[in-house]
């Protein structure tokens, strides 16, 4: 093959481009976020769900309160240890969790995640 | 050889489709809360069917101003600009007598029906055209006769705003934020919307559900009576039975909730 | 044979490259639109459909045209339209392809646009506007494909590619009734709310399509080797001069049902587009051109001596087009919302970057024309040679 040394050519090029992000950010890596718990959250003692379990999935469990909220007229929730709580983001999570910007926003800018809650959702911090 | 790699492609493209499905298969169910962990607020209002009636008799411009404002305070509705009147959002506002009765015509109305100030609003239809032509089901009628708009769920395409044959509905151009004052919402106890959505008035859905009635109805020290069209010893179906009342374009069969005493 | 578009005259390229040129600018634009929300267009909270669901609604007729080529060919066996079905399929995917970019671009919440398959609601006409239009689309591009395949190897097509056909036939009827029927069941809104609505639309598109498929059939007898054939031209111009009749018929039997009556909900609506009201008239123009071109078209078109005169066909075209176009793409819309429920007049002017937006998803749907029928007028070059 005539060509045999343009593909392979081609091959190496492609083969940067596309390891382009591990290359260059070498290095980079930057450490866990620390979060802090505010000290109403401290004082609340526990959350609604299990801290490993909440933080794996929050977000399923608002998009179910946001169904049983909004289409059911249900709004409280019986947590498995028998509690009950408002099904209310800003005025529930965020009531103990009052600082967004070291506690919510440290994780989610650290896994590139960009929640779209806020367009509408009320932090009542920065009312 | 030809055939083969054919065929190789083909077998390797349907399984990469079919791994993909199924590792994503569960992202695509929906999260819901069981039964028994989902209850109402023990203080909540209930019904089987929402109505109100507004004794016009009992409003006037200033009283109808308040109304709408207390109104939009309560729901962080935006208020933009003159400039961008094509964008305006309301929810409950003071229409003209001919402009609010459109299917009743009458050159000759008495002086009083003539200038009667009517509030206007969504009607909670029991047939709402809009809930019909919705193709998410983001305009749904709940089980006690609100129509109610679930905005995470609103595409925009403003079909519902062509289906309802009373103007009560508003699609928010801009973000409403735009519109309210620092860009706070006015109520941080309830959310704002945001750009690309279309809003109207939800009878106060998030009051009744704590056992308050709707900021309209407490604003308007009377004049508006709200309760349970289909319990008979209501207060509503009381006030009903003993005044001439009349709905805005009944002929069309959407049943709408709101009646009028004029 | 994609291949076949990309090779060809200085003139090809330049096209595509204005082409691309325009669909960059209109992007940058709809990024503006992204930005800021639907506010940077003329709608407003009483006319909630303008310029962009318009051109959907003209489109989706177009797309639906391409039946008058291939029920002739395919049920009747009418051999001189043997050689431009396939025209008619790939100018039904270009317009296909429009109609869709026009929905997203008109969708407060585009991200959100899979919640209507996810939370499929059948009694929505949105929900089967949607899966007809795909449909649709799908059909056309398989068919078009098989048969241009199939035409350039010399044999003939898979015996399914028939079946697809014989689909397609009611499927396009289909399409425009469904998007007929997005506005015909609406009871609060007088000007839609008439059983004439889908028949019209179909008259419309069946004289709108065609008008211009032969003017695309001009422009390629002029740019490349390939003759659709006089006398296919010819026939289009009959059914042309018949759908257009049925069109403006059903339209006189609007304007009598809405005036010997007289019920002032329905007789507003055709008031304000052809009268004004109060110093509103935008439309009062536009809707009179519509009715001179498309009045005076059918008169020209009665006469076989005009109507088959290759010299005269391009302007007839251009005026069936452009008066079903002004009659669909502006005042049905604007019409239905003006007055509003509460009989107020609030008028609408689609904004520059709205029609920039639109002009860059022509420049899409002719993209896409450009280089399907790159593909099989070369194919077919290649056939005859």
């Amino acid at each position: 093959m005539s060509d045999k040394g343009k593909i392979l050519a081609g091959v190496a090029i492609f083969a940067a481009l596309v390891s382009f992000p591990f290359w260059y950010n070498t290095g980079t890596a930057k450490p866990a976020p620390e979060l802090v718990l505010a000290p109403e959250a401290k004082a609340a003692g526990e959350c609604i769900l299990p801290k490993d379990q909440m933080a794996r999935e929050h977000m399923q469990l608002l998009d179910g309160w946001r169904n049983s909220v909004v289409r059911d007229g249900q709004r409280v929730y019986v947590a498995e240890n028998g509690k009950k709580y408002d099904m209310s983001l800003s005025n529930n999570c965020l009531e103990c969790h009052t600082n967004k910007a070291e506690f919510c926003d440290r994780c989610h800018e650290y896994a590139s995640v960009n929640p779209y809650c806020w367009d509408c959702h009320v932090n009542p911090k920065e009312k | 050889m030809k055939e083969s790699r054919r065929s190789f492609l083909k077998i390797a493209g349907v399984s990469a489709l079919g791994l993909s499905a199924a590792s994503n298969a569960h992202a695509i169910g929906e999260y819901f809360i069981s039964s028994d962990q989902a209850i109402k607020d023990p203080k909540v209002s209930e019904a089987d069917r929402w109505g109100m009636v507004i004794d016009t008799r009992k409003l006037n411009h200033k009283i109808n101003e308040k109304i709408s404002e207390v109104c939009h305070v309560t729901h962080n509705v935006p208020s933009l600009p003159e400039k961008y009147k094509n964008h305006e959002i309301k929810w409950i506002w003071e229409e003209h007598y001919n402009h609010a009765f459109t299917s009743q015509p009458n050159e000759f109305q008495s002086e009083e029906a003539a200038h009667a100030p009517i509030l206007v609003l969504c009607n909670h239809c029991e047939n709402p055209p809009c809930v019909q032509a919705c193709p998410t089901k983001a305009t749904f009628k709940r089980e006690d006769g609100i129509v109610l708009m679930d905005f995470h769920r609103c595409i925009g395409c403003r079909f519902c705003m062509a289906a309802c044959p009373y103007g009560s509905r508003s699609f928010n151009f801009q973000d409403p934020r735009n519109g309210l004052e620092d860009r706070k919402p006015t109520n941080p106890q309830f959310p704002t919307r945001t750009k690309g959505v279309v809003e109207k008035c939800n009878f106060c859905a998030e009051r009744l559900a704590v056992g308050k009635e709707p900021a309209c109805v407490e604003a308007s020290k009377g004049a508006i009576v709200f309760g349970d069209l289909s319990d008979e010893n209501s207060e509503i179906r009381k006030v009903l039975k003993e005044n001439y009342t009349i709905r805005r374009k009944p002929g069309l069969g959407t049943g709408p909730s709101v009646f009028y005493i004029v | 044979m994609l291949e076949k578009a990309l090779t060809g005259s200085r003139n090809y390229w330049l096209w595509l490259a204005g082409l691309a040129a325009v669909i960059a600018v209109a992007f940058m634009g709809y990024l503006q639109q992204w930005e800021f929300g639907l506010g940077i267009t003329g709608m407003s909270r009483d006319v909630s459909w303008g310029f962009y669901i318009a051109q959907f609604t003209f489109l989706v007729g177009v797309a639906a045209g391409g039946v008058m080529l291939v029920l002739p060919y395919y049920l009747h066996d009418y051999k001189a339209f043997g050689r431009i079905t396939i025209l008619g399929e790939f100018l039904a995917v270009s317009a296909v392809v429009m109609c869709m970019l026009f929905i997203v671009a008109d969708l407060g919440q585009p991200m959100r646009a899979m919640n209507v398959v996810l939370n499929a609601t059948p009694h929505s006409m949105l929900m089967w506007d949607a899966i007809v239009l795909n449909g649709y689309l799908f059909l056309n591009i398989i068919i078009g494909w098989k048969l241009l395949e199939a035409e350039r190897n010399g044999v003939p097509a898979p015996k399914w590619v028939k079946i697809l056909i014989y689909i397609s036939i009611p499927w396009a009827f289909g399409i425009h009734t469904v998007t007929a029927y997005l506005y015909c069941g609406l009871p609060g809104r007088g000007f839609w709310l008439t059983a004439v609505l889908a028949p019209r639309f179909l008259a419309s598109a069946f004289a709108a399509g065609p008008a211009f498929l032969i003017l695309l059939c001009f422009i390629v007898r002029k740019v490349t080797n390939f003759d659709p054939g006089l006398k296919a031209m010819q026939t289009l111009m009959k059914i042309i001069t018949y759908a257009l009749i049925a069109n403006v018929f059903f339209f006189f039997c609007e304007v009598f049902t809405v005036f010997y009556s007289g019920i002032p909900e329905h007789m507003d609506h055709l008031k304000y587009l052809f009268f004004g009201h109060n110093g509103h008239g935008a439309l009062v123009p536009f809707m009179w051109t519509s009715m001179f071109l498309m009045l005076s078209a059918i008169g020209l078109l009665l006469f076989p001596k005009i109507r088959n005169n290759e010299k005269y066909m391009p302007f007839l075209c251009i005026m069936v087009f452009v008066g079903t176009w002004i009659d669909k793409g502006m005042g049905m819309i604007a019409g239905g919302f003006v007055p509003n429920p509460m009989h107020s007049y609030v008028e609408y002017t689609p904004t520059p970057l709205e029609l920039l937006i639109t002009g860059g998803v022509y420049a899409v749907g002719f993209l896409v024309l450009t280089i399907l029928f790159k593909i099989a007028t070369k194919v077919k070059e290649e056939v005859n040679a």
